[in-house]
């Protein structure tokens, strides 16, 4: 059935449509005025005032700087490890955990499930788990940023939530078959749960790409610093000289700027070129009433 | 007679489900060395706390670190800043995902809708640092913020330096980041809403407004209700990552909360008991405010957490 809309609807859909779009220049802009600014000449931009819609001059010494930057090449490189080695624990170590919390007629998978989610709720707080990582010499090296992260609670219990939409006739059909647990897992859950474990990869590599506190808190070694480490000194502590030596005083100044903004980009590009393609499974990954058992 | 129909029980559980058991050992072992021994570790709050005699020996000390906190002179301000900081948090970012979720319900065109929600996507995948460091960038005198505020005539001030502006650019920007990511949970509760309760509706002659209050509210409730729990939940828990890299000490008046003073105390001047003990506290009162939010929620709507 067709219903007519009335005028005030009509000009609600044009309110919506007129207001959806300024939401979505809100959203954009910072990130397009970095992007604009750190190809821009440095010495125009510092003149300049104002919104930003193109670039000033067009220049990109600042991104051969920062390429030239040891420090960030190194960051990039061990946040790269820390990220391909920490995806994969994680996935191991959370994969194992949903698959035994998903299986059926386990008797005491109430009170390990219970065990579980109590930790979203009640932690031991900061202090504690810092002293607790210094007993167990994980400071001052990258394994202290990936074993102690290994699993996030709420990715288990996502993962848990959708291996158990996997019909049960299946992996009984495997066990008459003989096929052991981890076989299972590995050909027939984990194939059937592409969609899920997509997501789960962005979530753990998101937060691993972005995490920094802990980095700040345990190490100590320059040569170990991920790159959130150093950004924060190059945008937060204005750290820069050592990328615009050579250059005087005024220059240094509108060389350091554009470098900011270079370096912005260059540790956010990545991301942002990733998570458009996995938006259709978003969804799936904030299903926060899964908690419910 | 019931003992042993227990031990039998495990014993079949254990024949049964061996295989399984031995797969969850290293998940076990994870929580517990990283979440149950810190656990436990939190009792150095109750002690005089030296690295030389580890958690177990050193000494007993009752209840002295939490005294000196409640009498500190910073209680009442980390307490009052938390607490407001969270509220305006709650307040201004809890229905701000759920409005644009609504706005996007009634857009029509498939394309501008995923575009809309692709873009509003995008400040949540920017690292907490480079946010940080763009608003820090924007907010000097120089910086974009000011050169938009001298465009209607307002004076050029250094933002971050101002107590007073601290709270609303901590919000706006959480707002920012958050927004569309936190639209998600709720697109999805609306489309599952039924399509004939709309034309219902419209049969019966609701406009638009009045299918959203009796149709759209209505059918979206215990999704709000669920999610109202966790952010009440955790109202005492204010992240202290945003907050450390945000303030200075010219903001602390209105900037630093618990946690930030936890990693202050803790972390940088190393006063390892005293800092647990005022996490600890941090995290009692947040779990009996979960609990307490919870149950509230259970008597009133018949939805809860557990």
């Amino acid at each position: 059935m067709k219903v007519k809309r009335s005028k005030g609807e009509r000009i609600f859909s044009v309110f919506n449509y007129i207001l959806l779009t300024v939401i979505m220049l809100i959203c954009l802009y910072p990130v397009w005025y970095v992007g604009v600014a750190s190809v821009s000449d440095g010495n125009l931009l510092t003149q300049h005032s104002g919104l930003l819609l193109k670039p000033i001059g067009f220049s990109l010494d600042a991104y051969k700087k920062v390429f030239q930057n040891p420090m960030i090449v190194k960051g990039y490189g061990n946040t790269l490890f820390i990220l391909i080695v920490g995806v994969f624990l994680d996935i191991v170590m959370t994969s194992l955990g949903a698959y035994f919390l998903s299986r059926k007629h386990v008797m005491f998978k109430k009170g390990i499930m219970l065990m579980i989610v109590f930790t979203m709720f009640f932690s031991g707080g900061m202090i504690p788990f810092y002293l607790n990582l210094k007993d167990l010499h994980l400071t001052n090296t990258r394994w202290g940023l990936i074993i102690p992260f290994m699993i996030i609670t709420r990715n288990l219990i996502i993962m848990r939530t959708s291996f158990e939409s996997i019909p049960e006739s299946l992996i009984e059909a495997a066990q008459i078959d003989g096929a052991s647990h981890i076989t299972i897992l590995t050909k027939i859950v984990l194939p059937l749960s592409k969609a899920i474990l997509a997501v789960m990869v962005l979530y753990y590599g998101v937060s691993i790409w972005n995490s920094w506190f802990w980095a700040s808190a345990i190490i100590r070694n320059r040569e170990l610093y991920p790159l959130q480490i150093i950004l924060r000194e190059i945008l937060m502590q204005n750290d820069v000289t050592s990328m615009s030596s050579g250059a005087s005083a005024a220059d240094a100044e509108s060389i350091a700027m554009t470098i900011k903004y270079a370096t912005i980009m260059v540790a956010t590009l990545p991301i942002l070129c990733v998570y458009p393609f996995l938006q259709k499974h978003f969804t799936q990954g904030t299903m926060v009433g899964a908690v419910k058992e | 007679m019931e003992k042993r129909s227990l031990a039998y029980r495990i014993q079949k559980d254990w024949s049964r489900n061996k295989a399984l058991y031995l797969l969850v050992i290293p998940v076990l072992i994870f929580y517990i060395v990283f979440h149950y021994k810190p656990m436990y570790g939190a009792i150095i709050a109750f002690k005089d706390y030296t690295p030389a005699l580890g958690v177990a020996k050193s000494p007993w000390v009752g209840l002295d670190n939490f005294t000196r906190f409640f009498n500190s002179i910073y209680f009442g301000r980390l307490i009052r800043n938390t607490v407001l900081l969270s509220l305006y948090n709650l307040i201004f970012g809890f229905p701000a995902p759920i409005i644009l979720a609504l706005l996007l319900n009634e857009v029509k065109n498939k394309k501008f809708k995923s575009l809309t929600q692709t873009i509003t996507y995008l400040p949540h995948f920017i690292s907490l640092i480079v946010v940080v460091g763009m608003i820090t960038d924007f907010s000097l005198s120089t910086g974009l913020f000011n050169d938009i505020a001298a465009l209607f005539g307002m004076e050029r001030a250094p933002l971050l330096q101002d107590p007073k502006l601290y709270r609303s650019i901590y919000v706006i920007s959480s707002i920012w980041q958050e927004v569309g990511w936190g639209a998600i949970i709720y697109l999805s509760a609306l489309a599952g809403v039924d399509s004939q309760l709309y034309e219902a509706a419209q049969i019966d002659g609701a406009g638009k407004w009045k299918q959203l209050i009796h149709v759209t509210l209505p059918a979206i409730a215990p999704t709000i209700i669920v999610m109202l729990i966790l952010k009440t939940g955790s109202l005492m828990n204010m992240g202290y990552e945003k907050t450390i890299l945000l303030s200075n000490p010219a903001t602390y008046e209105t900037a630093d909360i618990i946690s930030s003073y936890v990693y202050r105390i803790g972390l940088l001047e190393q006063d390892w008991s005293y800092s647990t003990a005022i996490g600890l506290f941090n995290s009692v009162i947040n779990m009996a405010l979960l609990i307490f939010t919870n149950k509230m929620s259970k008597k009133y709507s018949e939805t809860s957490l557990w």
